[in-house]
């Protein structure tokens, strides 16, 4: 059962003794078609559930496409026209959820960049307990968004929540309406995603602070270095990848924030906390007006790729200064 | 711990000094300081789960009451009972679905992964840059971009409220093939070079060398995979539709507009949904955070 069992060559030689064959011209290596017969499962969950609905998604964008209507005319880009026209229906609903999704991802991109930075540095060392400490805290991770919302909207509760009562105590404010008021929403709803994804972010950064070769400290400290030009100048760039990699996750895993929102606000109040991603759900899969819809995730992946390409271009590698 | 810190305030510099990034200091100020961050850091992190686990077991009125007990008075599993029985939330069909789906989800992922990683790990052949490429460039189109146009596609399958609709379309793991590929480079190629001369086709290559040395990573891919499809949200919402055909998330928000003050049931709801999770997590953690923190390194 173990590794090296298998590995033995006597026992692979005895494995594959039936199947031995003349070999041609020296070591056959693999027929032409056999790495596209590897690929083929893969290429056709591939292919056909993330290739072709990104077309298809362009197509149906051009459609008045509702699903419980027969007819689907087209229409041109009458969908994305109506997005960007202050007279049309879908104008303000679509705009205030491009702004919550706003809102959420620039309240919560700096917070889940920093806070689990702080933690991996705390947690870079070596000491009695640090593999309980970082599984405590990648803990909620595991738990998944549904359980974490219906949890939090409980300890959020106005009047029974924990939230209030243990504020009361410490003598603030018990009477927050930590779920039906703005701003106060969109405190629960960044702080109840910093709570939920903090150890995963820390256990990226905590791998990458262990990649920095301990001799550049060294060397920065022979040279006189304190902590900070340490961190600055050693630790910083070390990071630099993986800085560039978690920014961007974490600005895709914001801007596509739904359980928290469906689950602890239900969008509200009104539809203030309502996000585009719940928005694009809702207008296509609940109102059935899926060219609209369409061409909302559209207008929503143009917004991330042009923030992906500032993201990569702020992280650009520069001169010394 | 208070009395070392004022007695021996030098010797910690000092030997911090000394350390270097990686080594620890033991005893003084920095050390106190750390622990104490954590520690409250960790109760942050514990204490909502605790009394998530505790409120399962109150009865409706405790609860709800003020102020908040941590120990359940009387201890009741009257919650469970009811959800467990309540015909428009039939939960234990729910855990089911959940483990069924994410069990065969979790398998697909890593077979098919597993077996175009393999390709283009090992394998020359025209356009596998491409592909690798395409797979890769995959891992950062935003999921909503998916959402309406794969709800179309899986009608057309006639796969909507079937479980087959949260575990199938999901199964292209860009992440998967990424990982595993990473790892069967990490591979000797002198095994494979072995078995090819006793005559080993590409098949038996794969299934009975390169499988079995890589179990460390299949274990891993499959234990995150499986954790992501029981704990998806969106999808299951809008794509399943029966209450009994739910998976525990999407049940739980049925759960949740249901009852939606009675936070016993509730809590004994989601107490069901992370058991399971909870448990794979405290048993095999480090296959979890390996595969999270190999995630962020640069291929």
């Amino acid at each position: 059962m173990t590794t090296t069992r298998v590995a033995a060559p006597g026992d692979t030689v005895d494995a594959l003794q039936h199947s031995r064959r003349a070999p041609r011209r020296g070591v056959a290596k693999h027929g032409k078609a056999t790495p596209w017969l590897f690929l083929s499962p893969y290429l056709v969950l591939f292919g056909l559930f993330v290739i072709a609905p990104v077309l298809y998604g362009a197509w149906i964008s051009l459609h008045r496409w509702d699903y419980t209507l027969p007819g689907k005319p087209f229409v041109g880009l009458e969908n994305y026209q109506d997005l960007f026209d202050p007279s049309s229906t879908v104008y303000a609903d679509f705009w205030n959820s491009m702004q919550a999704t706003g809102i959420f991802t620039l309240a919560s991109v700096p917070l889940l960049m920093v806070i689990p930075l702080v933690v991996a540095l705390v947690m870079n060392k070596k000491f009695p307990g640090r593999n309980l400490f970082r599984a405590v805290y990648f803990a909620p991770y595991v738990l998944g968004v549904a359980v974490v919302a219906v949890l939090w909207r409980y300890l959020l509760d106005n009047n029974f929540g924990l939230v209030n009562y243990y504020l009361g105590l410490l003598g603030l404010p018990d009477d927050t309406a930590w779920t039906t008021s703005t701003p106060a929403a969109w405190v629960s709803l960044v702080g109840v995603t910093v709570w939920w994804t903090l150890g995963y972010n820390s256990v990226i950064y905590l791998a990458a602070l262990q990649d920095i070769p301990r001799e550049l400290y060294e060397a920065a400290r022979v040279d006189g270095a304190n902590a900070w030009q340490q961190f600055r100048n050693v630790t910083i760039p070390g990071l630099r990848p993986v800085l560039v990699f978690i920014t961007m996750i974490t600005i895709l895993a914001s801007a596509n924030m739904f359980g928290q929102s469906y689950l602890i606000t239900q969008g509200g109040p009104g539809r203030e906390t309502r996000t585009a991603i719940y928005e694009i759900a809702e207008t296509g899969l609940r109102q059935y007006q899926m060219g609209s819809a369409a061409a909302m995730s559209y207008v929503l992946t143009a917004f991330l790729m042009v923030l992906s390409v500032v993201i990569f271009w702020l992280f650009r590698e520069r001169k010394s200064s | 711990m208070t009395a070392d810190v004022e007695t021996r305030p030098e010797a910690p510099v000092a030997r911090r000094r000394r350390s270097s990034g990686e080594v620890g200091d033991k005893g003084g100020p920095r050390v106190v300081l750390r622990y104490a961050l954590l520690i409250v850091l960790g109760l942050l992190f514990l204490s909502p789960l605790i009394f998530m686990i505790v409120t399962s077991f109150k009865t409706r009125g405790e609860a709800t009451s003020i102020p908040p007990s941590w120990i359940p008075d009387p201890f009741t599993t009257q919650a469970y009972e009811t959800i467990l029985t309540a015909p428009g939330t039939p939960v234990l069909r729910w855990f089911a679905n959940s483990l069924g789906a994410a069990i065969a989800h979790s398998a697909i992922v890593v077979a098919t992964s597993a077996m175009a990683a393999y390709a283009l790990a090992r394998m020359e052949f025209r356009g596998r840059g491409f592909v690798f490429g395409l797979i890769i460039a995959t891992l950062f189109v935003p999921p909503v971009i998916l959402i309406i146009p794969n709800y179309l596609i899986v009608g057309e399958l006639g796969w909507l409220n079937t479980l087959v609709a949260v575990i199938v379309p999901t199964a292209a793991s860009a992440f998967g093939v990424f990982f595993l590929r990473q790892f069967f480079l990490g591979i000797p190629e002198e095994l494979e070079e072995a078995a090819r001369l006793d005559g080993a086709s590409p098949v038996q290559i794969f299934v009975k060398v390169m499988l079995p040395l890589s179990r460390p990573a299949l274990a891993t891919l499959a234990l995150l995979a499986l954790l992501t499809n029981w704990n998806d949200f969106l999808w299951p919402v809008y794509v399943l539709f029966s209450p009994e055909l739910q998976t525990l998330p999407a049940g739980l928000s049925t759960l949740q507009s249901a009852n939606s003050v009675r936070y016993d049931l509730l809590m004994a709801g989601a107490v069901v949904a992370s058991v399971p999770v909870l448990l794979l997590f405290v048993f095999l953690q480090r296959f979890i955070i390996e595969g999270v923190s190999r995630s962020g390194l640069k291929g």
